[in-house]
């Protein structure tokens, strides 16, 4: 096992000191992964539903891993061996946008909001997803909207999330119950404590997953993008991964990774130009 | 730490005191209901029936030797699972059965030691003068162990009003769940538990007095 990790390290460590060999960047990271012969992306082992590590097969599955293996086939072709072209690295908030810009890994599908801020050190793609605060409900309870959510409803929140403030904000007259953790709250809407329970869509659609009697309704009342980081330096392997998206975009591979891992299809506005991209 | 945050949190002061009269109510209610409870229990224990007896010996044991939080845990959450209307309660309902329950336990057992520990020569003695059992009991038995077991039922009244913190689980609006809520949304630690600690205070000592209050007036 030491041993494995030591080779994989090591030649970890040549493919990075061969890319930084070829020196410029004018050679680009595309040209990279086609002379290597596989696509090393960043990708978390920790989020559930979009890069979550079994623990007992080894595998990571989620959106961002579909999304990766798409594009690694994408590139060197549909009858290739996923595991031939395709490396996965873990990564983390932390690690991610120094991994990419160092070449380390030739682009992240991490979970990452694009901010401005980011911007400023990486590249993102268009927004690939759309994170944001829902609602989850019985199946066929009256609520369908956030304007739904009179005097009369209790809304299960978690204490001290930025959910509990924006729906306090948003639906003024709601009476809000909160619970220490997300499983509590989820228990609580079952036993039928509450009318509704709000917070980002992608952990709604984890305890949908978990019970399908409990659906996601109302849309997003807020929203963030969701965008794949990329060295700022190559804006060629960046249209080319753009160009991709809107290609599986309009075939409908998007919907359907999209519906297999959250239960819906994509929002209207996904694969727009970041908002933040100057 | 610093005074703005205790300014911040203090805005907030309005929260506190909804939350402390949630906790004064349960607190009272399960107090009178517990003692009601406890005392009925600790008669069918030493009623000398042994059915009851057995009842009441069980009713101690599984109420005493299970956490507090595990039976407002099954109130709340698991009986909501037999789909009967009335068994879902509120946070607050749960949060005042449980306490209740729970402590009815304790008091059991300390007003059957207060009961025990008067000499049996004492119930022989009110017999033998032509007193029943129920008569002496209340005139001879029962006021000597009231005396006996008032600082014990104090110190459990008092771990009464602190255990209904556990109502911030299951959203309960008291003390505790408002000094939770406020931590969460203004970010501040110190002060909001300070505060908090200091409403429990406001209902605690004054416990503390009465029941120190009430041994000195019953000292023989």
């Amino acid at each position: 096992m030491v041993m494995l990790a030591m080779i994989l390290s090591f030649s970890f460590l040549l493919a990075a000191c061969g890319g930084d060999g070829s020196g410029d960047v004018e050679a680009g990271t595309l040209d990279g992964i086609k002379e290597r012969g596989k696509l090393v992306a960043g990708v978390k082992y920790d989020v559930k539903l979009f890069g979550l590590k079994d623990p007992e097969s080894g595998d990571v599955k989620g959106y961002d891993i579909d999304l990766m293996k798409a594009l690694a086939k994408h590139i060197f072709g549909e009858d290739k061996d996923i595991d031939e072209i395709l490396e996965l690295v873990q990564v983390n908030s932390k690690t991610r946008m120094e991994m990419a810009s160092s070449g380390e890994i030739d682009l992240a599908s991490a979970t990452a909001t694009i901010t401005a801020e980011r911007e400023e050190t990486v590249d993102f793609s268009n927004v690939y997803f759309v994170a944001g605060q829902s609602l989850l409900v019985k199946e066929g309870s009256d609520i369908k909207s956030i304007e739904d959510l009179g005097a009369d409803t209790t809304v299960i929140a978690v204490k001290g999330s930025t959910s509990e403030k924006n729906i306090r904000e948003k639906a003024p007259d709601a009476k809000v119950s909160l619970y220490d953790d997300y499983a509590q709250a989820f228990t609580a809407l079952k036993s039928g404590k509450g009318d509704t329970l709000t917070t980002d869509n992608a952990i709604l659609a984890g305890m949908h997953k978990q019970d399908p009697s409990y659906v996601l309704t109302g849309g997003l009342f807020t929203e963030e993008p969701y965008g794949m980081i990329f060295n700022s330096e190559d804006d060629e392997f960046r249209e080319y991964v753009n160009d991709f998206l809107n290609e599986m975009k309009e075939s409908g591979e998007l919907a359907e990774i999209h519906k297999k891992w959250f239960g819906e299809a994509p929002p209207e506005n996904i694969l727009k130009e970041n908002p933040h991209l100057n | 730490m610093d005074v703005e945050s205790f300014v911040t949190v203090l805005s907030h002061i309005d929260q506190y005191w909804s939350g402390f009269v949630r906790t004064l109510t349960t607190s009272i209610a399960a107090l009178i209901m517990s003692f009601i409870l406890g005392f009925t229990i600790a008669s069918l224990r030493v009623s000398g029936i042994k059915i009851l007896a057995f009842f009441a010996r069980w009713y101690v044991e599984f109420l005493r030797n299970t956490p507090l939080l595990v039976q407002i845990f099954f109130l709340y959450y698991a009986l909501p699972q037999l789909n009967i209307g009335f068994l879902n309660l509120s946070g607050f309902q749960a949060g005042m059965l449980g306490l209740t329950f729970y402590t009815a336990a304790y008091i059991a057992e300390i007003v059957r030691a207060g009961i025990q520990t008067v000499h049996s020569g004492q119930m022989e003695a009110a017999r033998s003068s032509g007193l029943s059992y129920f008569q002496a009991m209340v005139h001879i038995i029962l006021p000597q162990a009231f005396r006996i077991v008032i600082p014990p039922l104090g110190t459990q009244f008092i771990n009464l009003v602190k255990n209904s913190a556990v109502l911030t689980f299951f959203a309960g609006y008291d003390l505790m769940y408002v000094a939770d809520s406020l931590q969460g949304s203004t970010g501040e630690v110190f002060a909001v538990y300070i505060i908090a600690g200091g409403f429990y205070l406001m209902m605690t000592i004054p416990l503390s007095v009465l029941v120190n209050f009430l041994e000195r007036k019953l000292l023989v």
